[in-house]
């Protein structure tokens, strides 16, 4: 199998965010990668071993998993701890054009490299951690008129017969879905928990390949990605206004009493 | 005169509260059109009678096999043959994906996680937590937008819209994927967590006992939410996670029991209209963005507040 996953390199969520020029500050901020691509990158790898003579992913696995990722140079940096956990190779799309992308253009240049790539399937997150919009994996699909198979909480995947099995949770209940290859996938975080890059692996990671492409070794033109080609726009972006301290009392055997008249005064109760 | 399609979200027969506030956003800006796509639409389409709606368009087809694929499709056909000024659909995993796809055939522009449009179509939103409010708008084909649940009163109507039947032509790709089974969530008859006015949560400082917690909620008729800690130590269902890696929630109330507030919990509940918290830990940063804190065990001060609530509704 063919497995390609989606990264993003995103601002540390523990960082505070801030806005420049009506788009995130990424230039200030700590950098990582997205915490929730990193079940998309340990699916794969237990995609990978769970079909490998070896139970290894690797070269000898007969199987591969690409990471492909859209950003800075510095997105190197997040690439390498996927590598390390035990991705194979990377390509990078970096290019000064693509600032500002939104989701379709961001989604228009996945779909173009995911194209050349003959691959099986694409793993993704459910979202990135900045910008929260759940998309990209559904438009991917689209664009490409793959089976779209996302918020997976299971996955089971049936090289021979090329299908892949996935439970789909959302918050109105949980279906079984299942497509031929190729498919689009995104995970859940309740999937598996992603393992620490070993000693090894980090070392293996320095080693391997990232491909930087530009714009143009995708064929898309510069005018339908970056913030000029952005099909929506911000207006303003204001600080809420901070909250106003509230009541702060210490209980003294009466605090949930007080609490209920709290409740009745503002008619929540 | 502007028109605004919106898509009925519904479950079991029964359509979501949160498409009555979708009704009254497009009914604020102009034409209300409802969009039920149901193999069998007319007990869904009754149910719109109290809601301002101005037009309902039905589909009859196989949502439930091939899912928000098909369903994108169907909005697709629609909007080409309408030609409406903006469409709306919910926040939900299912509800952005619809839009995703829409937005890519349609060839539109698309803002999610709207807390508001107004007339002109300028979304509010609110991010990195609720730290900011954004103004935005679409400016390339028809407006896509989602919009959380509990972001507007809905507005009670009497109406009696025409119904208009749409044949839907579902593409061959949208049926690559199928939907083979389908278990509904179980409400264990609390609503649901992203839809409540009420959401009470629990945190490490319920030490894996949810009980006042859950009575709590069940006296305020609220949805039950975890923190992440909670959730992680298999304290509560994943599901029920509020934060950044969860639910994000924006109830009438939010009530946080035992949970200190790191920035990541917060970006889930931070714009709560208000917000209560109760933790031993005086230093909690949840307690500084309380409307009203109180510093005390979780263990005596839910319970004589669910006594008290009880003993009111009594």
């Amino acid at each position: 199998m063919k497995i390609a996953v989606c990264i993003k390199q995103v601002p540390d969520s523990w960082a505070e965010k801030k806005m420049a020029g009506g788009v995130l500050d990424r230039a200030n901020v700590d950098a990582v990668l997205n915490d929730l691509d990193e079940y998309a990158v340990e699916e794969a790898l237990r995609i990978v071993e769970a079909n490998s003579p070896t139970k290894e992913a690797g070269e000898a696995s007969g199987h591969s998993i690409t990471l492909i990722s859209m950003g800075p140079e510095r997105a190197t940096e997040a690439i390498r701890k996927a590598l390390s956990m035990g991705a194979d190779d990377a390509i990078l799309i970096s290019d000064a054009a693509l600032a500002g992308s939104d989701a379709l253009a961001t989604s228009l240049v996945l779909a173009e490299v995911i194209k050349k790539g003959n691959y099986d399937l694409v793993l993704c997150g459910t979202e990135s951690t900045d910008a929260r919009m759940s998309v990209v994996p559904a438009m991917i699909a689209e664009r490409l008129a793959w089976a779209q198979l996302t918020f997976a909480g299971k996955v089971a995947v049936d090289p021979a017969a090329k299908k892949v099995e996935v439970e789909r949770i959302t918050e109105f209940g949980n279906q079984v879905m299942s497509a031929p290859f190729p498919a689009v996938l995104s995970v859940v975080e309740k999937i598996n928990e992603p393992r620490y890059p070993s000693f090894k692996g980090i070392m293996a990671a320095k080693k391997k390949t990232i491909s930087t492409i530009s714009l143009a070794d995708t064929g898309l033109a510069a005018t339908s990605v970056g913030a000029s080609a952005a099909w929506s726009t911000v207006k303003d972006a204001l600080p809420r206004p901070a909250r106003g301290a509230g009541v702060k009392l210490t209980d003294e055997g009466s605090g949930g009493e007080k609490l209920f008249d709290f409740l009745v005064e503002k008619r929540l109760a | 005169m502007s028109s605004v399609i919106f898509l009925v979200d519904h479950s079991g027969g029964k359509i979501a509260k949160a498409s009555s506030e979708l009704a009254t956003f497009a009914k604020n800006i102009g034409q209300s059109i409802a969009v039920v796509f149901s193999a069998n639409p007319s007990e869904i389409v009754a149910q719109l009678n109290t809601l301002p709606v101005d037009k309902v368009i039905t589909a009859s087809g196989d949502w439930d096999k091939f899912g928000v694929a098909a369903i994108a499709d169907g909005l697709a056909q629609i909007i080409a043959d309408k030609k409406p000024n903006a469409l709306l659909i919910t926040s939900s995993a299912n509800g952005k994906e619809i839009a995703a796809r829409v937005a890519v055939k349609t060839n539109s522009g698309i803002i999610t996680d709207a807390v508001g449009v107004d007339k002109d179509l300028i979304t509010t939103q609110s991010v990195f937590g609720g730290s900011t409010t954004v103004h935005s708008a679409v400016t390339t084909g028809v407006p896509v937008i989602t919009l959380r649940a509990n972001s507007i009163e809905p507005i009670a109507a009497t109406s009696n819209p025409e119904v208009e039947e749409f044949a839907v032509n579902i593409s061959d790709s949208a049926k690559l994927a199928t939907i083979t089974s389908a278990t509904e969530a179980v409400k264990g008859g609390r609503p649901e967590l992203t839809e409540a006015s009420i959401v009470v949560s629990g945190g490490r400082g319920t030490n894996g006992d949810f009980k006042p917690v859950e009575e709590l909620a069940d006296a305020l008729g609220a949805a039950v939410g975890a923190s992440r800690a909670a959730t992680d130590a298999g304290w509560y269902p994943h599901s029920h996670q509020v934060g950044q890696t969860g639910k994000t929630v924006s109830p009438q109330l939010y009530v946080a029991a035992g949970i200190s507030g790191a920035i990541q919990h917060r970006a889930g509940m931070q714009t709560s209209k208000t917000i209560v918290a109760i933790n031993k830990d005086p230093e909690a940063p949840i307690l500084e963005i309380a409307d009203f804190a109180v510093i005390g065990d979780l263990f005596n001060v839910l319970p004589q507040a669910t006594e008290k609530i009880k003993a009111r509704k009594a």
